[in-house]
């Protein structure tokens, strides 16, 4: 151990911790802190969520060195990096695609904790820190997203800016206070771009918060009881470290096919036309981890007891969030994990896709069937989280729970402990 | 730590152990290969700020000389750099050539540092520190030897711009370049 | 949670992977074959010449590609001096000189492609209020890419007898609205003539064309295409001996295993 033993490199880690220690707290979390033994691969994408956070970091810094945040010249910028930054479009595709693995991890991660019941006592603070986390995400991702000065970038910018707008009184101060002109222009992407560089860091601090919270209890596992002895647990290294490894890589083989082999799939064609004010592209799309939230906001196609739909479109659109926070108090049963729960584990699937039908009709016109599908679909988002989970818990009759996690994975005989 | 625990930290750390070397050298392969990944992820990152394609583009200056009188000096832009001119006098051409090149501090010919006699041309920043000498304005102190006189440390410099006196090492750079006709050249 | 949860992900993967935007009642642009698309895709270098030629003889007139530099022209085969040529023969404005005035003067490699037009309001004056789209970004800038421009190029014919033109405007079949401002750019085969020969049928100088300006709108998929490859073999290997190695340090745990639900792997 680095720290107990006599080289000089113990001496210089010992000198070095006992004026900060640094090296006793990560021996602490990695060789001591007690993981469940029975964690499966979707416990991965925490660490994911992470590293692709790290690695956009990077990459955006890198890219700010090129970037110039004019609006005359911003476009031009970007593509100086694309043409002739020394693997500048390998940055830009980089962080362009991380942006989406980012979404796509964190919304694994967030699901896993649907199923699992990670929400739940005494974990509430945890995942309502993952809900700012993810809030963050999305403010810095809308910001990024405006920087390239492409026509969805401006337009979009547009739209959601123009959102609040429908809050009555003060909307349209608070939306020319947003823009800092009369439409979305040159301040308008200043501001972004420093505020797009900012967020990143909060985001890291949240996250911090994030594993704190973690560390108080530590982590849930698929069987959702808590740990009962020693026999219930591993150190996280080696066990976990390499396991985290080897999903890293996994995870790194799917982001270079994006990059490397499909950089632009999930964009939109339309953001390499420079931004044009005067005209507005046939169809305004958002990223893609933007369009179940997209579509609960236009499905409001009437006024609702005298509120404009308008409004409350935006209040909708907010509260399919805000209702994450909720969920830990909504939720009435008392066992976590859906493997022990016959209904809610049928009902987990309705939501799910119902969320894929909700980013389907966000990438369309609203036009026609969309617009019901839409409907039904934001109804039954909230009908959902606000009557189906406090009410299945009570009717529920849960399955039986294993004595403990040993047990569940050793065998009855370990339940007595040792192995 | 439990006694379950602690022998699995042992089973990791112990190389007697039955399969415990097979480990090791996965663990071996597994770390280099992971570090050499690494580097090669760096390296983009790295090489991006080195200067971009249209940065190496600019690299050639063209100057017209015809404007120039005999006497004259014109500092020209090349690479974001002052590049100094100078059509120099016979009086100037004779002093430079009739220096003992073994008293210098940078040993130079002045035949080794122009290519027609008239016309030195030299970057205008002062091997010293970096600032750019006075003399090419006509009324500029140019130093005690007839060429140029840096005001930041006292460096001066002769009428072939090499170093006389004053802290610096060099003698001022010749750029490459080139006459692509009796009265122009190109410089890069 | 495992099996159904990757169905869900391919559903996933169905429900967004078709054309998620709206599409007009343009019918989609048929499939071409392009050198350059694919895992090991590259473009073809002579067809890059080529379409470098139908650009510099035919849509030069009308449509800049303020993105691409001269010297880039080397990336495509051309040799220094031939570009340096290419260069010269616009004229690029520069300036202002020491009376305060713009000039003209013959272009260099690191200028970038002279523009027909100063400016947008010029465009549009000389083409009847109708903009000429910069070409530099067209095939990213397009739903269907290189097989939507292919498509705009060949798509133009008579208009149908119940469609009526709106002035100085043409019928296209694969442009949305299907009447574009462009009048048909390649009309004749032989309209030019290949340098290396090549005969140039109206197909043959879309098809080259089109290359040339998928390359203008991302010259770096050879070089894309090909660390990609590396990367994800390296990956895939690394992969593999980090999973040897994860079975490897869990081995002494997976010596209790008994199946049940939510154990680990």
């Amino acid at each position: 151990m680095p720290v107990t033993g006599t080289g000089r490199t113990s001496r210089i880690i010992r000198w070095i911790d006992y004026r900060l220690p640094f090296v006793a707290m990560l021996e602490h979390e990695l060789n001591e802190y007690p993981t469940p033994r029975n964690l499966n691969y979707w416990w991965n994408f925490g660490s994911l969520a992470g590293i692709i956070l790290v690695i956009l970091i990077v990459s955006g810094v890198v890219l700010a060195m090129h970037y110039t945040p004019n609006a005359g010249m911003a476009f031009d910028s970007v593509e100086r990096i694309m043409r002739d930054v020394n693997y500048g479009w390998l940055l830009r595709y980089i962080h362009m695609n991380g942006a989406s693995m980012f979404f796509l991890i964190v919304y694994i991660h967030l699901f896993r904790g649907l199923y699992y019941g990670s929400y739940k006592y005494p974990r509430e603070l945890l995942w309502m820190l993952g809900v700012v986390i993810l809030l963050l995400m999305m403010a810095t991702a809308f910001m990024g997203y405006v920087l390239p000065w492409g026509q969805m970038s401006y337009w979009g910018a547009t739209v959601i800016t123009n959102l609040f707008s429908a809050i009555p009184l003060v909307g349209q101060k608070i939306v020319t206070l947003l823009w800092g002109g009369f439409t979305v222009g040159n301040p308008t992407l200043n501001r972004f771009f420093s505020l797009h560089y900012l967020l990143p860091f909060v985001i890291v601090a949240v996250v911090g918060l994030h594993l704190v919270a973690l560390h108080s209890h530590g982590s849930n596992n698929p069987l959702g009881i808590d740990h009962r002895g020693p026999q219930d647990s591993i150190p996280f290294h080696p066990y976990y470290t390499i396991k985290d490894l080897f999903g890293l890589m996994v995870f790194l083989i799917v982001f270079a096919i994006f990059v490397f082999y499909a950089p632009n799939l999930l964009g939109d064609p339309q953001n390499y036309i420079p931004a044009n004010p005067l005209q507005t592209p046939p169809d305004i799309v958002p990223e893609w981890y933007f369009l179940p939230y997209y579509a609960i906001l236009r499905s409001m196609t009437f006024n609702v007891l005298g509120i404009p739909s308008k409004l409350v479109g935006v209040i909708l659109m907010f509260s399919s969030i805000l209702v994450l926070f909720v969920l830990p108090w909504l939720d009435t049963s008392r066992v976590r994990s859906a493997t022990f729960r016959p209904i809610y584990k049928k009902i987990y699937w309705l939501l799910v896709i119902d969320v894929l039908v909700l980013g389907y009709c966000g990438a369309h016109p609203p036009a026609g069937t969309i617009v019901v599908v839409g409907q039904l679909g934001t109804f039954y988002y909230f009908f959902h989280f606000l009557i189906l989970i406090p009410l299945i818990g009570k009717i529920e009759r849960p399955r039986p729970l294993p004595t403990s996690i040993g047990a569940a994975v050793l065998g009855p005989a370990s339940a007595a402990g040792g192995n | 730590m439990s006694d379950v625990a602690q022998s699995q930290v042992s089973h990791g750390h112990s190389p007697g152990h039955a399969g415990g070397t097979r480990r090791d050298f996965l663990t071996l392969t597994a770390s280099a290969l992971g570090v050499v990944g690494v580097a090669s992820a760096i390296w983009p990152f790295v090489d991006s700020l080195n200067p971009a394609k249209d940065t190496l583009a600019l690299s050639t200056a063209d100057v017209d000389l015809s404007p120039i009188q005999v006497g004259q000096r014109l500092t020209a832009a090349w690479q974001g750099k002052p590049v100094f001119i100078d059509h120099r006098p016979a009086a100037e051409i004779k002093a430079a050539q009739e220096v003992d090149v073994s008293t210098l501090r940078d040993p130079q010919k002045d035949s080794d540092r122009v290519q027609k006699p008239e016309w030195l041309i030299v970057v205008g920043v002062c091997t010293h520190l970096g600032c750019i000498p006075l003399g090419q304005k006509t009324g500029d102190d140019r130093g005690l030897f007839g060429g140029w006189f840096c005001p930041c440390h006292g460096s001066m410099y002769d009428t072939s711009a090499r170093i006389r006196q004053g802290p610096a090492p060099l003698n001022l750079l010749v750029p490459p370049y080139k006459f692509t006709s009796d009265a122009k050249i190109t410089i890069g | 949670m495992p099996r159904s949860a990757l169905a869900l992900a391919a559903l996933l993967a169905l429900a967004l992977a078709g054309p998620a935007r709206a599409q007009e009642e343009a019918p989609s642009p048929p499939h071409q074959q392009w050198s350059f698309e694919g895992v090991f895709g590259t473009y073809d270098e002579a067809a890059l010449q080529r379409g470098f030629q139908v650009y510099k003889e035919v849509c030069s007139a009308c449509h800049a590609v303020k993105h691409l530099y001269y010297r880039d022209l080397t990336e495509i085969g051309y040799t220094d001096d031939q570009v340096k040529g290419f260069a010269a023969q616009s004229q690029v404005t520069d300036g202002p000189n020491d009376q305060g005035e713009m000039y003209q003067r013959p272009g260099r490699p690191s200028d970038p492609f002279a523009s027909p037009f100063a400016n947008d309001q010029a465009a549009r004056a000389a083409n009847n209020g109708a903009l000429p789209p910069d070409l530099s970004l067209i095939v990213k800038a397009r739903e269907g890419g290189p097989d939507y421009v292919y498509a705009i190029l060949n798509g133009f014919k008579d208009a149908p007898a119940d469609v009526k033109l709106n002035p100085n405007m043409n019928y296209n079949e694969y442009f949305p609205g299907h009447q574009i401002g462009m009048p048909p750019p390649l009309t004749t085969d032989g309209q030019l003539t290949f340098a290396d020969g090549t005969k140039a049928t109206v197909p043959q100088m879309a098809h080259d064309v089109v290359t040339f300006l998928a390359w203008a709108s991302e010259p770096n998929l050879n070089e894309r295409h090909r660390m990609g490859a590396k990367v994800i073999l390296f990956l895939v290997i690394v992969a593999g001996i980090f999973y040897a190695a994860k079975r490897r340090i869990w081995a002494d745990l997976h010596g209790h295993r008994i199946a049940q639900a939510g154990e680990d792997d």
